[in-house]
């Protein structure tokens, strides 16, 4: 029953489906107008956990800080909101590319410094970089220390802030996806692969390792910072604990969703995504006050029992079945 | 922080006062690094969830306390409860990744360390919380370096504790089964050695040592559900920098990391304390990787 499924979706060409989702993403929020702030989010979801995944899955570096990026981009939009003098959207759009390079510049030097270091020594290194920074954000009068930031206010009118956002939110997604679908499938994708298959082996064959996994962090940290300033907006608020540098929920969603979805694919961190903020918006509320505990259980449970996540168990189905390519 | 500098160079028996505290602050990182180099050794696990069991066996002796149990009672019952906590999570979830891919280790763990942080959030709260032991200081050079009692006994246990650890791996009999499953699992097994019970005792003792960890330091200082990654982060660059099995070495890089760290909290503002904890191991790790670079290998 499931295999007919599976293989039914199988023959769906990737094109066709690719133009349904747009179809559906683009009609939702006017389908479900008072949803669009919640599924601007899932852009959000979606863009975090494929962005992990571009280090974590394609390279095999599991990064525990790429929460960094995403608070350097919320700051980084806001102070050129709040600084540059700009027309609201100006400034907006000002901010969003500046985050992003931002974004790029820290996963540069960090990746400068860290990503020579292998396994898990990177892992625990990068386990610090969110707390740090938030440590940092939090004492720093600049960007409002403590007390956050808040973003200035949408011009436009009631319940088209929701609707512009949405699209926003959904272009960087929509960007991010086809970017890594780009690159995945390019030389640099190999290389990437061939480092997380066998590092050695790939420097010994000539590439040049530590510079292609800067790059690969840099791409992925630039639509992260660019999400992150988006999302700063979409929030209106921003402290430096709770929401840019959150690393007991951005920081530890995007890893769960990028397993549970299956690390190493291309699709397995969308459907990661899609599958892990639909549950925690349906039943989130119900947990009252034990979301973060049952968070924690979900990862154990996951890397226990799931390690392969949803796409590699359809993988491993299709081998078994030994159904043919598509 | 340039003014602050200046005033410890300036008042060296200042210096002197902020120095020794961060010393003694230093012997419990060493017994929180002692249990996780135990763990990393034998097991071959990153323990990632040691700071929340450092943190949960502080609020095991608060309770207690609380309760009415003597400081010299809980302490023991702490680490009697931590180990028996220990046995319990390696037989859930340890035991599944000891062979496993380290990453899987370290995600486990990691998922394991949010689970009990947030479990001690909702059940204790996120007060800061202490414990005062009523046991007032004493005074040096006319009163420039102040020192509280309690902070000098902690001391002195840490150490002990440690020093029972090392004696039981030494000249117990379980201890050096423990001993021979670090070294060579598989030849261990085949001696006769139940390795999966030496596991699970290297994870209970280790337990119990984070337990004694975290008993002294809500006594001296005190603790917070938050508070546990800069435990992990630390027991961990005191690891490496002092290396797997090297008792010594933990205790001096361990009591370095205490004195260095309470002057970088001076000098830069404690509000700093924790982003320079985070710095410093990336430093170290940077530092270590560029030496290993010099001699074609890497940190892994």
């Amino acid at each position: 029953m499931i295999d007919t499924v599976l293989d039914r979706i199988r023959a769906i060409p990737e094109a066709g489906l690719l133009i349904g989702l747009l179809v559906i993403s683009l009609a939702a929020p006017f389908v479900m107008p008072s949803l669009a702030t919640q599924m601007a989010f899932l852009w959000l979801m979606v863009v975090m956990s494929q962005t992990w995944d571009t280090l974590g899955g394609q390279l095999g570096y599991n990064s525990f800080g790429n929460v960094l990026f995403f608070g350097v981009g919320c700051y980084a939009a806001a102070v050129v909101q709040r600084d540059s003098g700009l027309p609201y959207y100006d400034a907006l759009a000002l901010g969003l590319v500046l985050a992003g390079f931002m974004a790029v510049l820290f996963a540069l030097v960090f990746g400068f410094a860290l990503l020579g270091i292998r396994g898990h020594y990177f892992a625990i290194a990068t386990l610090g970089l969110g707390i740090a920074a938030g440590e940092l954000a939090a004492g720093w009068d600049y960007i409002g220390a403590g007390s956050g930031m808040a973003m200035p206010l949408y011009p436009g009118g009631i319940g088209s802030r929701e609707l512009f956002f949405y699209f926003v939110m959904f272009g960087v997604a929509t960007a991010c996806f086809f970017t890594l679908r780009w690159l995945y499938g390019t030389r640099f994708g190999l290389a990437m692969n061939a480092i997380r298959d066998d590092e050695d082996k790939a420097e010994a064959m000539g590439l040049r390792t530590t510079s292609i996994k800067i790059v690969a962090w840099a791409i992925s940290a630039f639509y992260l910072g660019v999400a992150g300033g988006v999302a700063g907006n979409m929030l209106g608020f921003i402290d430096p604990r709770d929401v840019a540098f959150s690393g007991a929920t951005f920081g530890v969603w995007m890893v769960l969703m990028a397993i549970l979805g299956g690390k190493g694919t291309l699709w397995g961190p969308v459907i990661g995504a899609v599958i892990f903020h639909i549950t925690k918006e349906l039943f989130w509320t119900y947990l009252l006050g034990w979301q973060r505990v049952a968070l924690g259980v979900l990862i154990v449970v996951i890397v226990l029992f799931f390690p392969q996540g949803i796409m590699g168990w359809v993988e491993a189905r299709r081998a078994k079945t030994g159904g043919q390519a598509a | 922080m340039i003014d602050n500098f200046l005033l410890l160079v300036q008042n060296p028996s200042f210096a002197l006062d902020v120095v020794l505290n961060g010393l003694l602050a230093g012997a419990i990182f060493a017994l929180a690094a002692y249990g996780m180099s135990l763990v990393w050794g034998v097991l071959n696990i990153v323990n990632i969830v040691q700071g929340e069991l450092v943190v949960l066996g502080g609020f095991i002796v608060f309770v207690a306390i609380g309760h009415g149990v003597p400081a010299y009672l809980a302490l023991p019952l702490a680490s009697l409860v931590m180990f028996a906590i220990g046995w319990g999570l390696y037989y859930t979830v340890i035991f599944r990744v000891v062979d496993k891919d380290l990453f899987l280790s370290i995600l486990a763990t990691f998922g394991l360390s949010i689970v009990i942080q947030q479990l001690m959030n909702t059940v204790f709260g996120s007060d800061v919380r202490s414990i005062d032991t009523g046991l007032g200081s004493f005074y040096m050079l006319g009163g420039a370096v102040t020192i509280a009692w309690i902070k000098v006994i902690a001391f002195v246990l840490a150490l002990t504790s440690g020093g029972l650890l090392w004696l039981f791996l030494r000249h117990a009999r379980m201890g050096q089964a423990i001993r021979a499953t670090a070294q060579n699992p598989r030849a261990a097994h085949i001696l006769g050695i139940n390795t999966d019970r030496v596991y699970a005792m290297t994870y209970g003792l280790n337990a119990a040592l984070c337990g004694a960890a975290g008993g002294l330091a809500v006594m001296a200082w005190n603790i917070q559900p938050y508070i546990g990654l800069p435990y992990t982060v630390r027991s961990f660059m005191i690891v490496v920098v002092a290396g797997l099995g090297n008792v010594g070495g933990v205790i001096v890089a361990g009591l370095s990391l205490g004195a260095l760290e309470n002057v970088a909290g001076f000098v830069l503002g404690a509000e700093y304390q924790i982003a320079f904890v985070f710095a410093l191991m990336v430093l170290i790790l940077v530092w270590r990787n560029w030496r290993a670079a010099r001699r074609r290998a890497y940190l892994s």
